[in-house]
């Protein structure tokens, strides 16, 4: 199978190439063979790739050790569910994961874009072709997933323990098919640029494509945040580690796009700065990828240090150089078809949004970059950690929360002093009397607070917005509020999904102000005694160590530690922390033991326990008791974001286009009057 | 009674009496099986699979002034993280624990918290911080972010009132493929409710 999945990557790569100088030579030439050609060639690379991934999947479900990465990533007990999520543990699989997808994205493109966007294609075709080969490429020349080793080991190295967890399993692909389907929309901006249809209609044709991007790594965002949380055993769920920071740049970035798109949609203005976050976003998202692989910044989620790095770095430059050169050289056929007209106007808000968001992602960039331009200018590194984003991005963060409640509130193109006192007065009130009540309760967390008191404000904007829709619609049709919401939601799917979007993040906003009052402690027990400690809420949980067990399990040996919960006097139950020496199938240990915590989750806040370990091999325990307020709601939080994500994506409530014509007919209604 | 008794109650009363007759108390210091809210914990059957023996938690490793200034520290053993968040997780980790110790041997000779921070620094150099210290290059760190959104926002600020005023200027915009919503006059921008209802009836009877 190992010479079938070589002989795929070859045909790949020679494909891949074809398919990148016929679609740019076709789309150039207007050759509608060539055209057709590159075309082809992608779902040829699809298929090559898919047969490669089938090659690698056949070695690791057979464990053919003999296959280095089999060997690295799997052993013959792991589980299949994780035997599986082994295709991409690896910097290899991963590789030959990226691509595969990516060619699969490219066909779903090719095949499901409208005929109206036909000009575009080639290009298209010529750019997936030529970032899948890239890929081909690292792999065939610095890291081949099918590579044998010299002999043949008993028993492969196993899967690291923390990538043993289901959230491992969702959280890679999510984050990959995230990055992967960036490079779409980024086709069809260098299709645009190349054909010089730099009119709105290249938009239409990657609109769905920026959401699912979008969606996609948001998904991956959380899933992550949610495997830290519940493997890693720190308790907490975001670090600032530079992988986590480079997932989030392209999100940053895309959340712009996705904001700034529909002035470009209705106005036909800020094409510059459209296109120019499509590249953007997209260089970012390899950029990610190229820290994570090069080792260039230390982190807990990188690969190993690989040549891999500098394949990625060259690639990196030349696409950035190669996309804004032609950028530049458009710039004169991108000029604004309407100019903004008032200072307090949605337009402008979304401009203010844009610059945070672009703001916020240039100061995650700029702190995960530091330790390098400190050592170039200072000869020092230094250590930039979770105190420094803390302090820099927080009041950022604050502001863009204050901005999606107020955009919202805003008129397009001018809003009227009556109008607006009209709009801001709920909401205003709202999130000042959230604050004063905090206030008041003795919440003396200055951040914490104006984060709930402007999600306050948030909610109470997308509250009025839905309940003056619904209340339209219910007296207009006399639909009852319930009907007169879902069909306002049905109908405007994009805006109001947009508002469901909004709830989450501010939900999101209000859970990460809870971290503010985590608390945490250690302390040794012996099996019968207890422990007490305070939560943020006043009450007082007590801990009982019931005793440890020993046992085996499928690749693991587990040390359980298990305690009586109660609250205020309330049994709550029992929960259970764990040790896990994971062996090979030959029961030889693999890794060092990991830690597996035990969660106990409401809505107010979450106990989390962790078993350090035990003292002079007996029962005696050592434990680590951390109360997290309101975690709960960050994935709460982001369910309800999911969601929303969702509603704007579902097929159906018309194109832009339509939208245009609808909002122009709307307009010359009202010019009647 | 005896005729009806089976054999595992036979051997189960049997073993009954004689543990009882050769019933001694153990001595505090042996190792025995725990119960809860039972003495001494009982030796596990393999620790080694429980990980690294620990020691006891004290006082002082919960004390909030030793964890601030262990949360300023990084740990030194690749894992990223500050010396109090890697003692408490990575329990494997040798190196935490063994910053934890020098922490707690500066606060014995008398430092004060930025005393043994410094310490940490002249012995590590000052990557040995979570947080670049604000001075010299360093402030570009923390500053250059927000100075550049403001200064943006300055520009922004500006362009938007010269836009704002060009377009005061030119009343008659002409309408762009793009550009369909351009109201006809102020009015429009401050309709009525019956206006505005009149409109989204309209809206309603489109397709899509």
């Amino acid at each position: 199978m190992t010479v079938l999945g070589n002989l795929a990557l070859w045909v790949a790569f020679l494909v891949g190439i074809w398919g990148a100088l016929t679609g740019f030579v076709g789309g150039l030439l207007g050759r509608a063979d060539l055209q057709q050609s590159a075309r082809h060639a992608v779902f040829a690379m699809c298929a090559a790739l898919l047969t490669a991934v089938f090659a690698l999947e056949w070695a690791l479900f057979h464990h053919d050790f003999n296959v280095e990465y089999v060997a690295a990533y799997t052993s013959r007990n792991l589980p299949i569910f994780y035997t599986w999520s082994a295709l991409y543990a690896g910097q290899k699989g991963s590789l030959l994961f990226w691509a595969s997808v990516l060619s699969v994205f490219g066909s779903l493109a090719l095949t499901f874009t409208s005929r109206r966007h036909a000009p575009l294609l080639p290009y298209v075709a010529g750019v997936v072709c030529a970032v899948a080969a890239f890929f081909v490429t690292v792999m065939l020349f610095a890291a081949n997933p099918f590579a044998r080793l010299a002999f043949t080991p008993l028993d492969g190295n196993g899967l690291n323990p923390q990538l043993q967890n289901p959230g491992m399993v969702f959280h890679p692909p999510m984050l990959y098919l995230g990055y992967i389907s960036m490079t779409i929309p980024y086709a069809f901006a260098m299709a645009a640029l190349l054909s010089r249809r730099l009119d709105t209609d290249w938009l239409v044709a990657i609109r769905k494509w920026t959401l699912v991007s979008w969606l996609f790594l948001s998904i991956g965002l959380l899933l992550g945040m949610w495997w830290a949380y519940v493997e890693l055993g720190w308790g907490g769920y975001w670090a600032w580690d530079p992988v986590e920071n480079a997932a989030l740049l392209p999100w940053l970035t895309m959340t712009a796009f996705l904001h700034s798109v529909m002035i470009q949609e209705k106005r036909g203005m800020l094409k510059k700065w459209n296109l120019a976050l499509v590249i953007g976003s997209w260089l970012l998202s390899v950029m990610g990828t190229f820290i994570t692989r090069s080792g260039v910044i230390s982190s807990v989620h990188s690969f190993t240090q690989s040549p891999v790095g500098y394949y990625f770095l060259v690639f990196l430059i030349l696409a950035a150089a190669a996309s804004f050169t032609l950028y530049a050289r458009r710039l004169p056929l991108l000029d604004a078809e309407a100019r903004l007209e008032s200072m307090v106007s949605r337009e402008a808000s979304f401009l203010f949004n844009n610059l945070l968001l672009v703001g916020i992602a240039f100061s995650v960039l700029w702190g995960t970059l530091f330790p390098i331009l400190s050592e170039l200018v200072q000869g020092t590194k230094v250590t930039v950690g979770p105190p420094f984003f803390n302090q820099v991005n927080i009041p950022l963060g604050l502001a863009l929360l204050a901005l999606t409640g107020i955009g919202p509130l805003i008129a397009w193109r001018r809003a009227s002093l009556p109008n607006l006192k009209r709009q801001f007065a709920v909401p205003l009130t709202t999130g000042g009397f959230v604050g004063l009540i905090l206030l008041v309760g003795g919440m003396r967390d200055g951040w914490a607070l104006m984060a709930i008191a402007l999600a306050g404000f948030v909610a109470a904007t997308v509250g009025q917005e839905f309940a003056r829709g619904a209340r339209a619609r219910h007296r207009q049709y006399g639909e009852p509020y319930a009907l007169a919401l879902a069909r306002l939601v049905g109908r405007n799917r994009r805006r109001y999904g947009g508002y469901i979007v909004h709830t989450g993040i501010l939900i999101l906003f209000v859970a990460f102000a809870g971290m503010a009052f985590k608390t945490e402690t250690q302390v040794t027990l012996r099996p019968g005694e207890r422990a007490t400690i305070r939560s943020p809420y006043g009450w007082t949980y007590r801990l009982t160590h019931l005793g440890i067990s020993q046992y085996d399990a499928l690749n693991r040996q587990v040390t359980a530690a298990t305690l009586e919960v109660e609250r205020d006097g309330k049994r709550l139950g029992v929960m259970t922390t764990e040790k896990r020496q994971h062996v090979d199938g030959l029961g030889r240990p693999t890794f060092q033991p990991s830690t597996e915590v035990g969660i106990r989750s409401d809505l107010r806040e979450d106990l989390y326990i962790v078993l350090g370990g035990v003292v002079n091999g007996t029962e005696q325990a050592v434990f680590r008791f951390t109360i997290n307020p309101l975690v709960w709601w960050v994935w709460y939080g982001g369910v309800v974001l999911v969601l929303g994500g969702l509603v704007v994506m579902w097929p159906g409530g018309g194109s832009p286009a339509v939208k245009r014509v609808q909002a122009g007919y709307a307009v010359r209604l009202v010019g009647k009057q | 009674m005896m005729a009806d008794c089976t054999r595992r109650e036979f051997f189960g009363l049997v073993g009954g009496l004689a543990s009882t007759a050769l019933y001694r108390p153990l001595p505090p210091s042996a190792a025995q099986d725990s119960l809860p809210g039972t003495g001494p914990s009982g030796k596990l059957w393999d620790p080694s699979r429980a990980g690294r023996p620990l020691p006891p938690v004290t006082a002082r490793d919960n004390d909030a002034a030793i964890q601030a200034i262990e949360k300023q520290l990084k740990c030194t053993c690749g894992c990223n993280q500050d010396v109090y968040t890697c003692r408490t997780t990575d329990f494997n980790c040798t190196t935490s624990p063994a910053m934890h110790q020098r922490v707690l041997q500066l606060a014995d000779r008398g430092k004060t918290a930025q005393g043994i921070i410094d310490q940490f620094v002249r012995e590590n150099g000052v990557q040995i911080l979570m947080a670049p210290p604000k001075r010299g290059f360093n402030l570009a760190g923390y500053f250059l972010p927000s100075a550049l959104i403001l200064a943006a926002a300055a520009v922004l600020v500006l362009a938007l009132r010269r836009w704002a005023r060009a377009a005061a200027a030119t009343p008659a915009t002409p309408a762009t493929p793009a550009a369909l919503a351009a109201p006809a006059s102020p009015a429009a921008l401050d309709a009525t409710a019956a206006e505005l209802e009149r409109l989204r009836r309209e809206l309603d009877r489109l397709p899509g």
